[in-house]
C-alpha cells in the first residue's frame, strides 16, 4: 500500500448553483499516521474543502478528484464515505434534538457492522464510558441529546468523543479547538494523541487558525490556505512564522505572481 | 443528495399492515343507515327499551345536524356512508381465555406484531376484533379490587345501574354530528370502573382492529375513575387496506371524580382511506387529573380533538399528542381544555409531522369560563416539515371570559434541515436512517411518556412507515 491515505488533486468546487469557485484547484497528499495542519485566513474555503472530502450535498465538485485510501471517493454518499474510514469533526456541529448521544453513536457504529453482527447495548456502552472517561467527560452526558443546548465547548468535545467511537482512518478536525480554554483544549488534544497512539495509521487534517493546538498536537506538515489554493507548504516552524507574521506575507507574495 | 431527491425517495405512506384475514361474520347488516339498522343492532344486543330510545333518538339528532365546514374534506363522505356496514358482529360470544380465541384472530395479532406479552400475559387485555370483544381477560387481583373491564356490552348488561348513571354525560348526543352518529350505531369498545380509592398499577389494555370492507367501526367506551382512584388504559390499533373509503367514528366517555387520576393513551395507525373523526372528552372534579396521550398516524383523514372539562378546583388536564402525515393524509388533531373552576390548570403538547402532500393542522381551543380565578393554560405545538410541498397549519382558538387567567401558546415550524441529515450522514447513517432519527428526536418528548414497549412499537410503526425507499 504505497498510496497516500488521502490526495487531493486540482480540487475546484463551488456552492451548487451558484457562480464563484471557492476551491480553486488544491492539491495535498496526507500519508498513513501523518498530521497535516491546515491554515489560513477567514473565508479562505477550509471548512469549504473540509466538507467537500465528507460528501457535503450543497457543493459541487466541478474539476480534479479526491483519492482516499487510493479510491476515488466523489461519487460516494456521505455515509459511504464515512462508513470507509473518513471523519469529519464539524465546526459546526448540527443540532438533533430527541436523539440521545448513546442512542445516536450506537446506531453509526452498528451501521458499520453487518447485519447480526451489530454491538449490544452493553459492549457499546462499555465503549462509550471509556472513551468518554478519556475525555474527561460527565457520564450524564451519554444521555444529553446530540448538540441540542451545548456550549461550544461541549460540541467540540463531543466530536472528538464520536470520533474516538467510530475509530476512522482519516480525521478532519475542523476548528476544534476555537471556543476550547486551555484545561479542555488540552484534554481533547491528548484524546487526539491517544487516538493516533492506538492507531499508528491514523491520519489527521487539523484545521486551525491558532498555533496554540499546535503545542499539543504536533503536526508533520503545515499548510496556508489562501483564497481556495494551497498557498504555502511547510514543516512545524511555518505555523510559528504565521504566527508572528500573519498572512500579510503570503497575500503579498500571491499577489505578486 | 438534493433535498427533492431525498423526499420523494421515502415513501413514508405505503401502509405496511394491509393483510387480511378471513372472517366468517354471524351477522351483518345491510349497507347504509336507517331505523331500522338501528332497531337491528339494538334488537341483536338484546338491549334495554331506554337504549333503544335512546339510538334512535340520536338517529334523528345525526339527521338533523349538518356536516362540519370546518376541520377537513368531509364531502365525500356521504357517499362512504351510503356504503358501509354499520354492525357486524364476528362470534356470538365473549372468549373467556386465550386457548379459546380462534386461530384466525391469533394470526392476526401474530402479524400486526403484538409482543406476547401484549397479547396475553398483560392482564386485562380486552381485545376488540371487528365490532365486538372476543377475546377478554381480567386479573384475579383487580376483580378483587372491584375494578370493571368490559366489553361495553356486557357493562350495559351486568351493570345497568351504573351504566346508565354515566353513559352519555360527558359527551351528550347533540354535542356534534358524529357523536350523534355513534349514539345511534355504537357496537364495541369498553367499559371500566375504578372503585374508590384503587390504584391499577398495569395498564388497561385494548388491543383493536378493523377487519372488514367497508365497515364502520363506531366504538364506545366509557370510564369511571372514582375519587382518590389512579388507573391508565391503553389503547392501540391498525387496519388493513381496502380501496373503498372506510370510516371509524368514536366516542370516549371519561368521569375523573375528587383526587382520582387517569391516564388515556391511544396509539392510531389507519390504512390511507379511513376516515376517523373521534370524540374523546373527559370530566376532570376538584384536585383530579386527567391525560391524554394520542398518536395519530394513517388515515386519509382525522379529525381528534381530546378534551379536559376542568369542573372542580385544581383539575388538572394535559393533552400529548403526535400526528404524522403522510401523502394524501390530513390530520386536523389537537386539543380542547375547558377551564370551569378555580386554579385550574391544563397543558397542551402537540407535535406533527407532514410529509409530501400531507397536512397537519393542529386545532386547539381554550376556554376559561368567568370566575375560573387564577386558572393556568399553556400550549406548545411544534411542527416539523419532511419536505417542501408539505404543509401545517394552527388554529389555535383561546376564549377568556375571566381576567385573571394566564394563558401561553407556542408554536414552532421547523424544516429537516440539509446541515442535520449531512451530520447523521457523516457519521454512517443512511439517509432514510438519518430521517427516521430525526423523526424518532423529535416525537421523542412525547415517546417518553408511553410505556416501553409503546414507545417502541410507536418508533417501529414510524420506521415502517419510512423504511426501504431510498435508493
Ligand atoms: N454553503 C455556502 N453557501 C454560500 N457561500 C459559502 C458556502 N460555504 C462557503 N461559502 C463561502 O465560501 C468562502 C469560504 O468559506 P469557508 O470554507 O467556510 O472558509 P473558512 O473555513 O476558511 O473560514 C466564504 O466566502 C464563504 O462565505
Ligand atoms: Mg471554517
Amino acid at each position: 500500500m504505497s498510496e497516500p491515505l488521502l490526495s487531493i488533486r486540482g480540487l475546484r468546487a463551488k456552492v451548487e448553483g451558484e457562480d464563484g469557485e471557492i476551491l480553486r484547484g488544491v492539491d495535498l497528499d496526507l500519508e498513513r499516521g501523518e498530521v497535516h495542519a491546515l491554515m489560513g485566513p477567514n473565508g479562505s474555503g477550509k471548512s469549504t474543502l473540509a466538507k467537500v472530502i465528507a460528501g457535503h450535498p450543497a457543493y459541487e465538485v466541478t474539476a480534479g478528484e479526491i483519492l482516499f485510501e487510493g479510491e476515488d471517493v466523489l461519487e460516494l454518499e456521505p455515509d459511504e464515505r464515512s462508513r470507509a474510514g473518513i471523519f469529519l469533526a464539524f465546526q459546526y456541529p448540527a443540532e438533533i434534538p430527541g436523539v440521545s448521544i448513546a442512542n445516536f453513536l450506537r446506531t453509526a457504529v452498528n451501521s458499520r457492522l453487518g447485519e447480526g453482527e451489530e454491538m449490544d447495548v452493553f459492549g457499546f456502552q462499555r465503549t462509550l464510558t471509556e472513551k468518554m472517561e478519556m475525555l474527561k467527560m460527565d457520564p450524564g452526558f451519554a444521555t444529553r441529546y446530540v448538540n441540542d443546548g451545548f456550549s461550544g465547548g461541549e460540541k467540540k468535545r463531543n466530536e472528538i468523543l464520536q470520533m474516538a467511537v467510530l475509530r476512522p482512518a482519516l480525521g478532519v478536525l475542523d476548528e476544534t479547538d476555537s471556543g476550547l480554554d486551555i484545561d479542555a483544549l488540552k484534554i481533547v488534544a491528548r484524546g487526539v494523541n491517544r487516538l493516533s497512539e492506538a492507531d499508528e495509521a491514523l491520519g489527521v487534517l487539523l484545521i486551525t487558525h491558532y498555533k496554540r493546538i499546535l503545542n499539543y498536537i504536533q503536526p508533520n506538515v503545515v499548510h496556508v490556505m489562501m483564497a481556495g489554493r494551497i498557498a504555502e507548504s511547510g514543516g512545524a516552524s511555518l505555523a510559528d512564522k504565521l504566527e508572528a507574521e500573519g498572512y500579510d506575507w503570503l497575500q503579498q507574495a500571491a499577489a505578486a505572481v | 443528495m438534493p433535498q427533492n431527491e431525498t423526499i420523494a425517495g421515502l415513501g413514508l405512506d405505503e401502509y405496511k399492515y394491509g393483510f387480511v384475514t378471513e372472517d366468517q361474520p354471524v351477522f351483518k347488516t345491510v349497507p347504509g343507515l336507517s331505523s331500522d339498522i338501528v332497531r337491528q343492532i339494538s334488537h341483536h344486543k338484546e338491549e334495554p327499551q331506554w337504549m333503544l330510545d335512546f339510538r334512535l333518538k340520536a338517529l334523528d339528532v345525526y339527521y338533523s345536524k349538518p356536516m362540519p365546514k370546518w376541520g377537513g374534506d368531509l364531502s365525500k363522505l356521504e357517499d362512504t356512508l351510503d356504503e358501509i356496514y354499520f354492525y357486524l358482529k364476528p362470534q356470538d360470544q365473549m372468549e373467556r381465555s386465550w386457548d379459546d380465541v380462534p386461530q384466525e384472530i391469533k394470526d392476526t395479532f401474530e402479524k400486526l406484531g403484538i409482543p406476547e406479552a401484549e397479547r396475553k400475559a398483560l392482564a386485562g387485555v380486552g381485545a376488540q376484533y371487528e365490532s365486538e370483544m372476543v377475546y377478554h381477560s381480567l386479573k384475579e387481583q383487580w376483580e378483587e379490587q372491584g375494578v370493571i373491564f368490559e366489553s361495553i356490552e356486557d357493562g350495559l348488561a351486568k351493570h345497568p345501574e351504573l351504566f346508565r348513571q354515566y353513559f352519555s354525560t360527558v359527551v351528550p348526543t347533540h354535542d356534534n354530528k358524529f357523536a350523534a352518529l355513534n349514539s345511534a350505531v355504537w357496537s364495541g369498545g369498553s367499559f371500566v370502573y375504578i372503585p374508590k380509592g384503587v390504584k391499577v398499577e398495569i395498564p388497561l389494555q385494548a388491543y383493536f382492529r378493523v377487519n372488514a370492507e367497508r365497515m364502520g367501526q363506531f366504538e364506545r367506551t366509557l370510564i369511571i375513575c372514582e375519587e382518590g382512584a389512579e388507573a391508565h388504559y391503553i389503547e392501540g390499533c391498525t387496519a388493513p387496506v381496502y380501496s373503498t373509503d372506510s370510516f371509524h367514528s368514536g366516542v370516549i366517555e371519561i368521569v375523573v371524580k375528587k383526587g382520582a387520576r387517569f391516564r388515556y393513551t391511544t396509539i392510531q395507525n389507519w390504512s390511507n382511506n379511513m376516515y376517523n373523526l373521534v370524540t374523546q372528552r373527559a370530566l376532570v372534579h376538584e384536585d383530579a387529573k386527567m391525560e391524554w396521550l394520542d398518536g395519530n398516524l394513517g388515515s386519509k383523514l382525522t379529525m381528534k380533538y381530546p378534551s379536559c372539562f376542568l369542573v372542580g378546583e385544581r383539575a388538572h388536564g394535559e393533552i400529548l399528542s403526535i400526528a404524522y402525515a403522510g401523502d394524501g393524509q390530513h390530520q386536523d388533531t389537537g386539543g380542547k381544555v375547558i377551564h370551569a373552576a378555580p386554579n385550574t390548570t391544563s397543558q397542551i403538547t402537540s407535535k406533527s409531522i407532514s410529509k409530501g402532500l400531507g397536512r397537519s393542522s393542529y386545532r386547539g381551543l381554550c376556554k376559561v369560563y368567568d370566575g375560573a380565578e387564577g386558572a393556568k393554560s399553556n400550549v406548545e405545538c411544534d411542527a416539523l416539515l419532511l419536505d417542501e410541498q408539505s404543509r401545517t397549519d394552527t388554529y389555535p382558538y383561546i376564549e377568556i371570559d375571566e381576567n385573571t387567567a394566564s394563558i401561553g401558546h407556542e408554536a414552532t415550524v421547523s424544516k429537516v434541515g440539509d446541515e442535520q441529515l449531512f451530520y447523521l450522514m457523516s457519521r454512517g447513517l443512511d439517509e432514510a436512517e438519518a430521517m427516521a432519527m430525526i423523526v424518532r428526536g423529535f416525537i421523542e418528548p412525547v415517546a417518553k411518556e408511553l410505556p416501553l414497549e409503546y414507545a417502541i412499537e410507536l418508533n417501529r410503526l414510524i420506521e415502517l412507515e419510512m423504511e426501504g425507499s431510498v435508493g
